[in-house]
Formats: C-alpha cells, sequence, structure tokens
C-alpha cells in the first residue's frame, strides 16, 4: 500500500562536527516529546516484549493438541482454544514472535539490496544509474504478491529465514527509489566532492560519506520495510505458502477459516491475530511519522 | 511527452518481457515435475502410469529443448492461448480467467477509483481541519495497517454470519442465474458489497494519510503564502495546492496497483467470491501449474496496462511532463 510519504529534505542530519554531542541530546529531547514516536513505539515494544516473554509463560509447542476444543476465552486459557483443541494464546505469542523475525530479516534483505542499488545509482549517475533504475521500475511494477505466489507455490517455503529472503527480494524497490533521490541531493555536497577528489573509490565514498549522513532516512526506511514486510508476511501466510510447521499469525487466521471458525463463532482464534498485526505495523508507522519529525525540525508542529 | 510516454513504454515492454520469461522458467526450475502430480491424481497402477507420463509429457511439450518451449510459449501467448488447466480437465486456463475476469473488476476498479477520490478528499480535508485531522488520522493509520485478510475476515464475521445483513459468500445466489434483472442486481451488489468495503476502507487510509502530508506541505510553501498575503480567499489557494499535491499522489497510484490487486485476490478468498482470486486458490490446492503461470501473466498484463493509463492521465494532467520538463 502506499505508505505514508517520507519528508524529501536536502539536509542530513548529524553531520561529524564537535557539536555532535549536542545536537543528539537535543534530537532525544525532542523524540521523547513527540508523542507520535512515544505511542508508535510504546506499541512496538509491548508487542515485542509478549513475543519475547510470552512463549515462557506457555507451553514449547503451540501445535500441540490435547486441550478442550472450541473454549472462549477464560483465566485458564487467555484466549481460548481452537476448534481441534490448541491453545490460542500459545498459537499467539509464538505467531508475534514469527512476525518480528520475518519482519525484521526481510526489512535487512530488502534495505541492503535498496541500499545497494539506490546508493550506487545515485552516486554514480549517468549510464549505470539509468539502467540501474530501469532494473528497479521493473521490479517495482510487478505485484509482489503474485510473484511471491508463483514462487512460493513452486519452492513450498520451509523456513522463516526463506520466507523472510524471498519478501525482502521483491519488496526492495520503492526503497531503493528513496534512497536514490537522496543521494542524489547527497552527491553534490561538498565533503563527498572532496572525498571523490582525493580518490576514494565508490564503496569507500559511499559507506564512510553518504550513507553515516543518511543514517536516519535509512532508519526510516528500515521501519516502513519492516511495516510492509509484516503485511506481506502475514497474506502470504494466510494463503498457506508459509512455512507450515512454524506458527504465524498468518496460519493461525488460514487454520481459523478452514476450520469454520466463523460459522462456530470462535472469534477469539482469528481475531486476536489480526489485531496483533494491525497494532504492530499501526505501531510502525506512526513511529516512523514520529521519527520523521525528530530528524527534520521542519516537519514539527509543536 | 513523447520521451516520457516512449520511455514509459520501454519500461514496461522490458518488465512483460521479464514476466513473461519468469513465468516460463519457473516450473521448469523448480523442483518436482507437474506430470508426476497430474500422473498421481489418476491413481493408475505403474505400468499404465508409465505410458501416460510419456504421453503427457509429449502432448505439454515438455520433451522439447527448452529454447524451443520457450519460443512455443510466446507463441501460444500471442495467439491467446495459455494451456489448458488440470483442475477443471477441459476448460482452457483462458477460459477461465475470461469467466473470473469480471467479478474481480467488478470489485477492483470501483475500489480504487472510489478510495482514491474519497481518500484524496478527506485527507485534503484533514489538513485543514485539526478537529478532523486528530480523529480521521489515526483512523486512517489503523486502516491502512490493517491487512486485507483480516478486515475480510471481521467484516465477513461480523456483518455476514452474526448480524445476518449480507450473504456468506459467492458471487450471487445458487438459486439466481446471471441475467439483466432488477433482482440478480440486488442479489449481486448484496454478495459485492463487502469485499468492495475491505478493499476500499484499507486503500482508502493510505490515500487520506498520504493526501493530508501533501497538502499541509503544499500550503507551507511560498506560492501559498504570497496568495494569502495578497488577500486571495483560501478556496482559492486550496485550489492551487489540491491541484499540487494530486501529481505525487497520481505515481502513487501506479505503484499502489500492484498493492490493492494483492488485496483484491486475497479478499476474494476469504468472501468465496469466483474471482481471479478464487482461482489462484484452486490452482494452488490442486498443483494446477499452467493455471497459475496463465492467472499470473494475465495480472502482469493488467497491471502494466493499468500503470500505462496513469502515465498517461499524468502526462494530461501534469503540464511539465508536456513541456518535456521532467515532471517527476
Amino acid at each position: 500500500m502506499v505508505t505514508p510519504a517520507l519528508a524529501e529534505t536536502g539536509e542530513g542530519a548529524g553531520q561529524k562536527e564537535p557539536e555532535q554531542r549536542g545536537k543528539r541530546f537535543e534530537a532525544l529531547h525532542f523524540a521523547f516529546h513527540n508523542t507520535k514516536l512515544v505511542i508508535g513505539l510504546t506499541i512496538v515494544l509491548l508487542l515485542l516484549a509478549v513475543a519475547i516473554i510470552g512463549p515462557y509463560f506457555t507451553s514449547s509447542d503451540p501445535f500441540a493438541f490435547g486441550y478442550p476444543t472450541g473454549q472462549p476465552p477464560s483465566s485458564h486459557y487467555w484466549f481460548g482454544t481452537t476448534a481441534p483443541g490448541q491453545d490460542v494464546f500459545c498459537q499467539f505469542v509464538y505467531g508475534l514472535r514469527s512476525s518480528f523475525i520475518v519482519g525484521a530479516l526481510a526489512a535487512l534483505v530488502a534495505g541492503l539490496i535498496g541500499m545497494a542499488i539506490g546508493f550506487i545509482g545515485g552516486y554514480r549517475g549517468g549510464i549505470v544509474d539509468d539502467i540501474l533504475s530501469m532494473l528497479t521500475n521493473v521490479v517495482l511494477v510487478i505485484p509482489t504478491l503474485a510473484v511471491l505466489i508463483i514462487v512460493a507455490a513452486y519452492l513450498s517455503v520451509g523456513s522463516l529465514t526463506s520466507e523472510a529472503i524471498l519478501i525482502g527480494l521483491t519488496s526492495w524497490p520503492w526503497a531503493a527509489r528513496a534512497i536514490r533521490a537522496q543521494t542524489f541531493s547527497l552527491a553534490a555536497r561538498d565533503f563527498v566532492n572532496l572525498a571523490r577528489l582525493s580518490g576514494r573509490g565508490t564503496t569507500r565514498v559511499v559507506v564512510n560519506e553518504i550513507a553515516p549522513n543518511m543514517s536516519s532516512y535509512l532508519f526510516l526506511v528500515f521501519i516502513l520495510l519492516f511495516g510492509g514486510s509484516v503485511l506481506t508476511a502475514a497474506t502470504l501466510d494466510f494463503l498457506g505458502l508459509g512455512p507450515s510447521q512454524v506458527m504465524s499469525l498468518g496460519l493461525m487466521m488460514n487454520q481459523a477459516v478452514s476450520n469454520a471458525a466463523l460459522q462456530l463463532g470462535y472469534w477469539w482464534w482469528f481475531i486476536p491475530p489480526g489485531i496483533a498485526i494491525t497494532a504492530l505495523v499501526g505501531g510502525l508507522y506512526v513511529m516512523n511519522v514520529g521519527l520523521d519529525e525528530v530528524f527534520n525540525p521542519r516537519l514539527r508542529s509543536t | 511527452m513523447y520521451r516520457y510516454l516512449v520511455r514509459k513504454s520501454l519500461i514496461y515492454l522490458l518488465t512483460f518481457f521479464v514476466a513473461v520469461t519468469i513465468d516460463w522458467a519457473i516450473p521448469r526450475l523448480m523442483p518436482g515435475n507437474p506430470i508426476d502430480g497430474l500422473i498421481a491424481r489418476f491413481q493408475t497402477n505403474s505400468t499404465a502410469a508409465q505410458d501416460l507420463h510419456g504421453f503427457f509429457t509429449r502432448s505439454f511439450g515438455l520433451d522439447q529443448p527448452l529454447w524451443k518451449q520457450y519460443l512455443t510459449f510466446w507463441q501460444g501467448l500471442l495467439h491467446g492461448d495459455l494451456g489448458p488447466s488440470i483442475s477443471y480437465v477441459g476448460t482452457s486456463v483462458s477460459e477461465l480467467i475470461w469467466q473470473a475476469l469480471p467479478y474481480t473488476l467488478a470489485l477492483l476498479v470501483p475500489a480504487i477509483i472510489l478510495s482514491y477520490i474519497a481518500g484524496n478528499r478527506v485527507g485534503a480535508m484533514a489538513a485543514r481541519r485539526k478537529s478532523l485531522d486528530n480523529t480521521a488520522l489515526p483512523v486512517a493509520y489503523v486502516l491502512t495497517a490493517t491487512p486485507y485478510v483480516w478486515l475480510a475476515i471481521v467484516l465477513s464475521y461480523y456483518l455476514s454470519f452474526r448480524l445476518g445483513i449480507f450473504p456468506i459468500s459467492g458471487a450471487y445466489s445458487f438459486s439466481l442465474q446471471p441475467a439483466w434483472t432488477w433482482e440478480f442486481v440486488k442479489d449481486f451488489l448484496a454478495h459485492w458489497f463487502l469485499p468492495f468495503l475491505t478493499l476500499f476502507l484499507v486503500a482508502f487510509g493510505g490515500w487520506a494519510i498520504g493526501m493530508r502530508n501533501l497538502i499541509i506541505y503544499e500550503l507551507e510553501s511560498e506560492y501559498s503564502n504570497y496568495l494569502q498575503a495578497l488577500g486571495a480567499p483560501s478556496k482559492l489557494v486550496r485550489k492551487y495546492a489540491y491541484g499540487n499535491a494530486v501529481l505525487p499522489q497520481m505515481s502513487g497510484l501506479a505503484l499502489a496497483l500492484g498493492a490493492v490487486v494483492g488485496g483484491a485476490l486475497v479478499t476474494e478468498i476469504v468472501f468465496g467470491y469466483p474471482g481471479i482470486g478464487t482461482l489462484i486458490i484452486t490452482a494452488l490446492n490442486n498443483r494446477d501449474y499452467f493455471l497459475l503461470q496463465g492467472v499470473f501473466l494475465f495480472i502482469i498484463i493488467a497491471v502494466l496496462i493499468a500503470n500505462f493509463v496513469v502515465d498517461i492521465a499524468y502526462v494530461i494532467v501534469d503540464p511539465r511532463t508536456r513541456a518535456g520538463i521532467q515532471g517527476s
């Protein structure tokens, strides 16, 4: 989906100067006073806590049967049980864990590819940029879900890592585009030209000069990629194309629908996974907007 | 202007070529043999199975050298022949897609257009009024973060199962035949509404947020301040701001098409709506590779065409592209 727009800005945040220390503290101050960032971060951290600590409160196997079938939430079973007799809360916390893992990994993969292509294209310009742009546009136009369905159907994804890599390989184009646009403005700056004049190679210049000055922007891109990957993974899992041996929130919804949870009224089976995904992705998006305001003083409304 | 369109067309042609190649290559590169799956469904004894295996391999052209298979694929494609379907034996893939297509389009086209218009309007209004902004914006964020499948499930559960307002699945009741009668149209709309609403709501959120940010940006720009300093009515300023803000939204529309199509596919699956989405799930369950390939190809072509249409619309709306200056 079209994600909240990142503000375009020519200024990089935090150049290496003596005032860096003061600037960092100033950023932190604005960070903690920014409502959106605080709310978003709280939601995400809460969910992360549940994902990390939760499994210690439940049994180790989310697929385990043997519980009473179709129980609504109670003090015994916090999220109730499924139709064949599994613990929904157990599935929920493990599924949440999977979402975090896949989201982070996929964002990492997509981010790395996007950075490589965006930096090189933006810095080099010319024919290299034209080729990379064309590549980006081609991959961009292809609807990711269609590709993922095709590939996952044939490959039968076995683990979270492979699912994450798959998603990462299809969602990098917009990151590449955004990074390329930012690199263009940075590449025209004096310190980059100085580095280029001193004979530094492309990789050196990109890694040492451009990337650190875009670090805040890169972080924002990563967060948006994270949110998008969680959504894509949930959809893939719902279609049954994710790893079937690993519990995930999408898989919970898939099993709920195929086990007639809608007809039977077992709302506790399919409502919590969706709420978790919505909360996680929504929290990430709101966090992203808040961070944007912190990094770009022009956007601050307070 | 022509350079812009030619460049875009080149990209789309290239994408089409790459997509077709990927589509052709994947079944042949992946582990497993589609013919084995087909034979297994017949459950014959081993000697008959071997003969059948050879027969099917020859008839599907899978014993030819790869480059020849590739050319045959292109040939068939240009004649509109996407191969036979394994799940619906006897029907060709093109026929199945043709039958399912109107239902998907009936969902997609209104959903995309209406969510785009409504989202932009509400986003623009929220940018002006702080009170609307404080209520609409969080709602929009929640909506855009909602997975299509989950919203579909929730709407289906509460409005169809619990309250019984809308029917549960399908495009029309079993007792009716498609016809241009009022009874059928009413029934069709009742089945259509919830899937449409799902697509509309999630897409709406995204557009509203984007437009709101853009309008705020425009209202703070120099020309806006200048106009206000001159004493122009705020309606005039808003008109200009809206016109400028629509441009990035339009490029965003081309990008978002792929995502909405994906959402439509899964929404159809949840509602049992007989569109392309349900076709995909059938193909997945039956290991029907030809159907999968055909649908994938079709989706790509459709998205490319839609992108091209949006690009043409962009040329019409943005005079800078007509003058040859790089717009966006």
